[in-house]
């Protein structure tokens, strides 16, 4: 054809790369876009997008610093001298975590020239359904053309530009992992997962933290009933496995404004920064200072420079994100979309890679497989960790009734607490399964150490029509925190007392 | 083993052969013998049905003068401790990573046996104490007491003092479980110790030589050397015999670089001691397995991790007439864990062929009294069963070996795919970046059904888990790779 690509990918994140590197496999010629708008602070990154830059990556690395902090803890009840006080300098963190990401981007590009992809540092946007034009960074203007094009721009954070102050004085997510110097005392207003992990890190490695919350958190994610250990409700609209992951935040030194909203932020003579709130529970307005505001209001889509309305890729009014169909395919033929700025999609990396693999074996391979969005586990890194996969207990009831579903669960104590006389009061498990006849398992939720590792596997389990009998058959591994899914029995319907109690 | 039918009338069978009657009602429903993880969980589940319910337990001291309370090996000088001092050296390693996370302390850190020691032992006395409660409260009589089989339906429990009691029974459940072997060259009783006596050692060991290959062996010697002790390992041939041998040579190389001496093909003869002491100087003489050739060297400690050995030569079997296999003890049992006496059932390490782990033994106790006294049919599945051996590197595994699925199904009909990996967690502090590692193994005749599970790496039990539930599941290749990850962890690979 005329088209100088056979695909041409906009956006080198998670799904972009993996898309363009799987089409490379076929014989392809592919040319990849990737440019990074620097935040209102002036931060920028290399190729690799949010993921590897500005998201999982550095997130787990300095939620691991975090836990080594309370290993130090830990390590001197199982006889480990260490001199006291026991510091923590954030500027080797920060510059060992940076490094690596260094490494991550020259590996992407290594990867991308042995697989004779074309990569353009450039910012593209489109002239036509299967042009894209940019300019680089030195102002020249290339002009990119494809038989095929994927967009996999990603998202940015969000600012809450109503509040006076917010822009000029906060940071974000896009911020917080480049910063050289300490953030200091911080406070993050209103909570989504991000929020949570940040602050979360945060404490633990010894800043005086405040997450200001509006609501609930972790939206989206499980909100069943809130239980005492001797009595439990069946199931209500509250907070559960939310609350739980916040509720150790406390105890583990994270302060919580609940019910609170800023108004303003102002910076001070001595440059730390007056932050304004209303709390709405006593109608007051309240005011504190603090070194740093990161927002973690959301993000959204990164569209607004593709000049979409240009050619016609519909997108959702509200959110912003593009309009995919099952196969990824946007309302314009031969322009696709994956990844976080597809509408209607988990906002994960590994969906991201494997919906861009399914979708460049489809156009070049002799593949129909399409992407499933089921079942996909996630891990929120909050110091005490909550993995899931499937369906959370409300959606379990939505879809078959309540009197159709069976919540076995359990609060345990993970043997490494003991010694190290850890709290594990917020350590619990829940397994969701349809009551008839084989007993189904739908959903399955875990707040505990190294959660990702446990809920894993289970996924695999859960992919395969796993049952409730199937998992009783199947024997634990002692010991660990995972073989008590396996020994799940207590259900919620039961109202019985859900502590595990010895071998 | 056939399975037996109890309407065979026991009485009049012994009356026939010159024995004593045996009594029309009996004091207990069920006598187990050994309160460790089978025994235990037996009594309870038994109990539950409303049966009355003896639980006999007795640990005869070791050659060093050693003891512990109820609740078996597991609790008391197995995976409870052993993980217990597997964290701790863990945490000593985490202690380095933490300086490139950013963390500052002094450089001098060191570890002191005895405080961790007393930490793990007042952790399992509140097990021990836990389950003394558990076992009150579900209405199971305890005794402290060895107990013996002196004729049909009857045992013999002597307790510490001396004081004989004779107890029947309409049934009984075996699960007396293991002790270490010995080696049974000079100085070995005197000076040696084991796993017994490791975990509660009022001292530090110093410089310690382990002997043995089994994963007892190594788990001990990978936290010995973690928690700053010179260690050595003495391998009479291969390491983890009965494991997949790629998997067990990669834990071997990797406890090699991290600072745990091997010598290999090499047995010990003979064990003086140099000096008095805790700990003392003992000097170990060894020789080659494959020459003449003679080593002589001087450690604190000697481990002897060999082997296990049941306990069922001294506890009057032959008195009932349950068999055991001669050579190694073990007790034979259908797939209902029932001896060749019908009244007589085994749970546990004791059984010939199946899994020494501690749920294997729960799972069997349980499912064996719900089929006595509940009604029920499920028998033990001990097909898939996962484990894991908490070396310094981690391995966990469920299903088939490499070797034994070539064996089985012939090397042209299975699919090894397989992977190294880098924990993001290891990146920031430099650690190894090839040395972790996963491997599936397929059955390609059978839709490339997954019969085979290892990984090798941090948290390996936690990640194998879920592995195995899903291979109870039938998992095959295509479900697997249709399996969206959890990013950024291990298991995702």
């Amino acid at each position: 054809g005329k088209n100088e690509y056979d695909l041409l990918v906009v956006g080198g994140g998670s799904g972009g790369l993996a898309c363009a590197k799987e089409a490379a496999q076929f014989g392809r010629k592919v040319a990849v876009l990737d440019y990074v708008e620097p935040s209102p602070r002036g931060t920028t990154w290399g190729l690799g997008g949010t993921c590897v830059n500005v998201g999982c990556i550095p997130k787990k690395l300095m939620h691991q610093a975090a836990l080594l902090g309370s290993a130090l803890k830990d390590a001197q009840h199982y006889g480990w001298n260490i001199s006291q006080p026991v510091h923590h300098t954030w500027s080797v963190m920060a510059q060992g975590v940076q490094n690596y990401v260094k490494s991550l981007n020259w590996g992407h590009r290594v990867q991308l020239q042995d697989k004779k992809v074309k990569y353009f540092n450039i910012r593209g946007s489109f002239s036509d359904p299967h042009t894209v034009r940019g300019l680089t960074k030195a102002g020249k203007e290339t002009v990119v053309t494809a038989d095929n094009i994927v967009i996999a721009t990603g998202g940015r954070p969000k600012y809450p530009t109503h509040i006076a102050g917010a822009l000029e004085y906060g940071i974000t997510s896009d911020d917080l992992f480049w910063l050289k110097e300490s953030p200091g005392k911080t406070l993050t207003p209103f909570v989504f997962n991000v929020s949570l992990e940040c602050a979360g890190f945060l404490t633990g490695i010894g800043l005086d933290t405040t997450v200001m919350m509006r609501s609930i958190p972790l939206r989206g994610f499980d909100q069943a009933c809130h239980i005492s250990k001797i009595k439990q409700m069946y199931f209500t609209t509250q907070q559960q496995m939310a609350s739980l992951v916040t509720e150790h935040m406390e105890s583990y030194g994270t302060k919580f404004l609940k019910r609170c909203f800023p108004t303003k932020v102002e910076k001070l003579k001595n440059n730390k920064l007056q932050v304004t709130w209303k709390n709405a529970d006593l109608d007051t307005e309240e005011t504190d200072s603090f070194d740093t505001v990161m927002w973690a209001v959301g993000r959204a889509p990164d569209t607004k420079t593709l000049n979409l309305e240009t050619v016609g890729v519909k997108t959702n009014s509200e959110t912003g994100k593009i309009i995919v169909d099952a196969s990824e395919a946007t309302s314009v033929p031969h322009i696709y979309a994956i990844g976080d700025i597809t509408e209607g999609r988990p906002e994960l990396t590994p969906t991201a890679i494997a919906a861009g693999k399914l979708l460049a074996q489809r156009l070049f391979g002799r593949s129909s497989e399409l992407m499933d969005y089921d079942n996909v586990p996630t891990t929120v890194f909050t110091p005490l960790e909550y993995g899931c996969v499937g369906l959370s207990e409300e959606a379990a009831v939505q879809r078959h009734g309540s009197d159709n579903i069976e919540v076995y669960h359990a609060y345990y104590k993970p043997l490494e607490f003991t010694v190290a006389e850890r709290d594990a009061t917020q350590c619990y498990m829940k397994m969701v399964c349809l009551r008839e006849r084989e007993q189904r398992i739908l959903g399955l939720h875990f707040i505990g150490p190294n959660a990702g590792e446990v809920i894993q596997g289970f996924a695999l389990g859960i992919k395969c029509g796993a049952t409730y009998p199937q998992m009783m058959k199947t024997v634990g591994i002692h010991p660990t925190c995972a073989e008590e899914v396996t020994k799940l029995h207590i259900t919620k319907r039961s109202g019985l007392d859900a502590t595990v109690t010895g071998c | 083993v056939q399975a037996h039918k109890e309407e065979d009338n026991p009485q009049k069978a012994m009356e026939g052969n010159g024995l004593t009657p045996v009594p029309d009602s009996y004091d207990y429903d069920l006598i187990v013998i050994g309160g460790g993880s089978g025994g235990l969980a037996a009594a309870k589940e038994a109990a539950k049905y409303g049966k009355k319910v003896m639980v006999l337990d007795f640990v005869t001291p070791t050659p060093q003068g050693n003891s512990w309370g109820l609740g078996g090996t597991c609790v008391n000088v197995g995976c409870i401790p052993k993980k217990l001092m597997h964290q701790a050296a863990l945490l000593g390693q985490a202690l380095q990573d933490s300086r490139k996370f950013g963390w500052q302390f002094t450089e001098e850190v060191n570890h002191n046996w005895m405080t961790m020691t007393e930490s793990v032992q007042n952790y399992i006395g509140s097990l021990n104490w836990g389950y003394r409660v558990s076992l009150r409260d579900a209405k199971v009589t305890y005794e402290n007491a060895y107990g013996e089989f002196v004729g049909p339906h009857t045992i013999k429990a002597t307790n510490k003092k001396g004081v004989e009691k004779l107890y029947t029974a309409e049934r009984f459940i075996i699960a007396t479980g293991e002790r270490p072997r010995y080696l049974g060259i000079p100085g070995d009783k005197e000076y040696c110790i084991s796993s017994d006596d490791l975990f509660s050692l009022p001292y530090c060991p110093g410089k310690t030589l382990v002997v043995g290959a089994s994963y007892v062996a190594l788990e001990c010697a990978g936290f010995l050397a973690g928690l700053g002790l010179d260690v050595t390992v003495m391998v009479r041939s291969i390491l983890l015999r009965g494991f997949d041998q790629d998997m067990a040579n990669r834990i071997g190389e990797y406890m090699k670089e991290h600072g745990v001496n091997f010598i290999r093909e090499f047995v010990p003869v003979k064990v003086e001691q140099v000096e008095e002491g805790t700990p003392g100087r003992l000097k170990v003489t060894a020789k080659s397995t494959t020459g003449d050739q003679i080593i002589e060297e001087e450690y604190n400690t000697v481990l002897l991790a060999i082997g296990r050995d049941p306990c069922t030569r001294k506890i009057g079997l032959d008195k009932v007439g349950v068999n055991i296999n001669e050579k190694t003890g073990k007790i034979p049992v259908n797939d209902e864990e029932q001896t060749n006496v019908p009244y007589i059932y085994a749970v546990g390490d004791i059984l010939q062929d199946k899994l020494e782990l501690t749920p294997v033994a729960i799972q069997a106790g349980r499912l064996l009294v719900r089929r006595l006294y509940a009604g029920a049919t499920t028998k033990c599945d001990y097909v898939n069963v996962p484990t894991t051996v908490f070396t310094p590197l981690e391995y966990g595994a469920c299903g088939y070996s490499e070797e034994t699925a070539v064996e089985k199904f012939g090397e042209e009909n299975i699919e090894v795919y397989h992977s190294h990996f880098w924990p993001l967690e290891w990146t920031v502090p430099s650690r190894d970046n090839n040395k972790c590692y996963a491997k599936i193994i397929c059955n390609i005749q059978d839709n490339e059904r997954v019969i085979g599970f290892h990984v090798l790496g941090p948290n390996a039990g936690e990640v194998t888990q879920g592995f195995a539930a899903a291979i109870k599941c039938g998992l095959t290749k295509e479900q697997l790779d249709s399996t969206v990850g959890i990013h950024p962890v291990c298991a995702e690979v």
